[in-house]
């Protein structure tokens, strides 16, 4: 029985004029160009100098921000006015403001202040645009402390050096973060929603209405439903791990097994969680947009853009309702980290448990609604 | 072969049906016949077990619907009203894929689609959605008989189809039928009640009446008149107010009605509405006695004027 429908699916998936290149094209297409685009790096902040020195030390403050390779100078002035005219017509992200006595108080006094304004109407250019900045400042400031002491025979006063060092994540590429998460979203994409739209377009069809006469049972009518699209996410699947590796020489430290096992849990949670809005919608409109709704909930709920210890209580206690939590830390540690299996128990029992959840509650409203 | 005692479904809060008691025999072709909404795909999706009725029971072949669904399943064919095949598997495939799941085989069954696949062959690679109204409910049908059912369910299978196709398609039931096929056929065409072994005439989720054809024709005990003139919407207007008139309607290019009993004879009513009419400057006036039809019986049995013929189709 459950050859035919399989044989059934499988046809009308093939013979279907986008899905079939869709699986192929999409991990292609997406892997190329979504790390790029949703990279946290921020570079060419546009910025303004208001130089009242114009000093060597300005001069040289100005080349070193210049040289960092974030900045694009757009204009040296002495006039605050036309800065701030600059930051209204949004053709600078900053401005940086140098003192009239620059140089000669850094000399004499051994001090002088500097100002920093940014536009936050785009809050992570700004925040990023400042500290990139300030760093650069520190690393100045750091220079002419050191030649002052040179010049003056001193010891060095010891000082502070931070240097973070990022680990698993050395060169902090934001790529290599951005990259598990879309997996997990072809994933969820492919597995979770495509079988409960498919199953919602033979409601619409009204073929369903057909098939519930004959002795096909319930169970091997979703089962048919489920099993060529969990075939097909895990072919993208496999195709992103290639591409990732192709493209950015990305590939799991951890062990790829259990990547394909935390993957399996994950994609029965969402299919339970496909079939449960299949169950409650009646037509392809209604099932896209529940499926919208729950799509950004469960992303911003994930941590994919920020981090879930900076939500406020309850939505971190929403957060555990979010199978694309647990497979994002799942995917990121094992590809960065190269975790083992007992490292995330923790993720894999928070799956299970939502595998079972959405599954049974699956279960139970199709019970409620067909007989 | 069909049994229904008492069944009743209200959805929110429409009675669709009440108390329907039916009994289908063996190999007879049993009409259900009444407008839309009348309540007829609701009682086919109840003896299909799709559907849980809320009160009532509804044996099939002696196996109650809601208990034995899994052994009806395997014996009865049930064609929707709507288009529920997969448009986009072709003719043959659909066809294949009602026979494997049926385990079964087109050719272990073809002689009895043979005359209507016949038809549909030449199109067997062509996509089920692009097939015309006629076809696809040919292929529907197919796809219904393909694993040989003792029972067949056929909801309003001649709704959207050109008369030739409707012809055929009642042809084929009959052959059906010699076949040992039991068949429960719902439509809103009365003229194709005539064509039924019995009809249960349905209205607002009641059964009206369930005979024969020509019992029910036969039991229509009042005079029935046929009038026509050269201004035939004036005229219903006119007959409307005739003060001796009873029923009035519309029946194709004429006007049907029924008069209140009363002493005088046929050709004196005759006289007295001719004269009426006439005062009313309608010219070319026809008026004369008929035989009535199934559709009269059933406009008798609901209190039928013309107010409440807008609801239902315009039959021939």
């Amino acid at each position: 029985m459950l050859k035919f429908l399989l044989e059934k699916e499988f046809k009308q998936f093939l013979r279907n004029r986008f899905l079939p290149k869709f699986v192929i094209i999409f991990p292609f297409a997406i892997l190329s160009i979504f790390p790029l685009v949703t990279s946290t790096e921020i570079k060419n902040i546009r910025l303004c100098v208001i130089d009242r020195d114009h000093s060597p030390y300005s001069m040289r403050l100005i080349e070193k921000i210049k040289s960092s390779g974030y900045f694009i100078l757009v204009n040296v002035t002495t006039n605050e006015t036309k800065a701030f005219e600059l930051i209204e017509s949004n053709k600078i992200d900053i401005f940086l403001e140098l003192p009239q006595h620059f140089e000669s108080s850094l000399i004499k006094e051994k001090k002088t202040q500097l100002m920093i304004s940014a536009n936050a109407v785009n809050g992570m250019k700004a925040g990023l645009g400042t500290t990139y900045l300030s760093r650069v400042i520190d690393d100045f400031n750091n220079d002419i402390r050191i030649s002052f002491l040179y010049r003056e025979k001193k010891t060095p006063i010891s000082t502070f050096v931070i240097t973070p060092f990022y680990r698993f994540n050395p060169l902090m590429k934001s790529i290599f973060n951005m990259i598990p998460a879309i997996l997990v979203m072809l994933m969820a994409v492919v597995c979770g929603f495509l079988p409960a739209l498919n199953i919602v377009s033979e409601k619409e069809n009204g073929t369903i209405e057909q098939l519930n006469v004959t002795p096909v049972n319930k169970f091997m009518l979703i089962l048919s439903k489920l099993i060529p699209f969990w075939v097909v996410g895990f072919i993208a699947l496999s195709i992103c791990i290639f591409v990732a590796w192709l493209f950015y020489d990305f590939f799991p430290v951890g062990s790829l097994i259990n990547l394909y096992v935390f993957s399996a849990v994950f994609v029965l949670a969402m299919s339970g969680f496909g079939l449960v809005i299949s169950n409650y919608a009646n037509s392809i409109q209604q099932a896209v947009f529940i499926i919208f709704f729950f799509v950004l909930t469960f992303v911003f709920l994930s941590g994919l853009y920020t981090p879930a210890a900076n939500m406020p209580e309850w939505a971190q206690i929403l957060s555990y309702i979010s199978p694309l939590k647990y497979i994002i830390q799942v995917i990121r540690l094992i590809y960065l980290k190269g975790s083992g299996f007992f490292d995330m128990l923790p993720q894999f029992i928070g799956l299970s448990i939502l595998a079972l959840f959405f599954n049974t509650w699956a279960v139970l409203s199709y019970r409620k609604r067909y007989l | 072969m069909i049994q229904v005692e008492h069944i009743e479904k209200k959805y929110a809060k429409v009675n669709a049906l009440q108390n329907i008691s039916l009994h289908v025999n063996k190999g007879e072709i049993f009409g259900i016949i009444g407008p839309d909404g009348s309540g007829k795909t609701t009682l086919f999706r109840i003896l299909s077990t799709v559907l849980l009725a809320d009160k009532g029971k509804a044996c099939i072949n002696g196996w109650d619907v809601v208990k034995d669904y899994r052994i009806i399943r395997n014996h009865i064919g049930y064609m929707p009203g709507r288009f529920s095949l997969y448009q986009d598997l072709s003719v043959e495939e659909n066809l294949q894929f009602f026979a494997s799941i049926f385990k079964t085989s087109i050719e272990s069954n073809y002689y009895l689609i043979k005359d209507i696949y016949q038809q549909l062959e030449p199109f067997k690679k062509r996509r089920a959605g692009a097939l015309s109204g006629g076809m696809k409910q040919k292929l529907a049908l197919c796809c219904a008989l393909i694993h040989k059912p003792d029972l067949l369910f056929l909801d309003e299978p001649t709704t959207g189809v050109d008369p030739v196709s409707r012809k055929e398609l009642w042809d084929m039931l009959k052959r059906l039928k010699s076949e040992g096929v039991t068949i429960l056929v719902s439509t809103s065409y009365m003229d194709e009640a005539a064509r039924c072994d019995r009809i249960a005439l349905m209205m607002k989720g009641k059964f009206l009446i369930a005979d024969t054809p020509s019992n029910i024709v036969n039991q229509y005990n009042e005079k029935l008149w046929a009038v026509s003139s050269d201004a035939m919407a004036k005229l219903l207007i006119d007959l409307k107010n005739y003060p001796f008139i009873k029923n009035y309607y519309a029946f194709g290019d004429l006007h049907h009605i029924t008069m209140q009993a009363n002493s005088k004879s046929d050709i004196e009513l005759q006289h007295d509405l001719h004269e009426y009419l006439e005062k009313l400057k309608h010219q070319e006036l026809f008026i004369s006695n008929i035989k009535a039809s199934i559709e009269d019986c059933f406009m008798a049995l609901t209190g039928g004027s013309s107010d409440t013929l807008h609801t239902t189709k315009n039959y021939e």
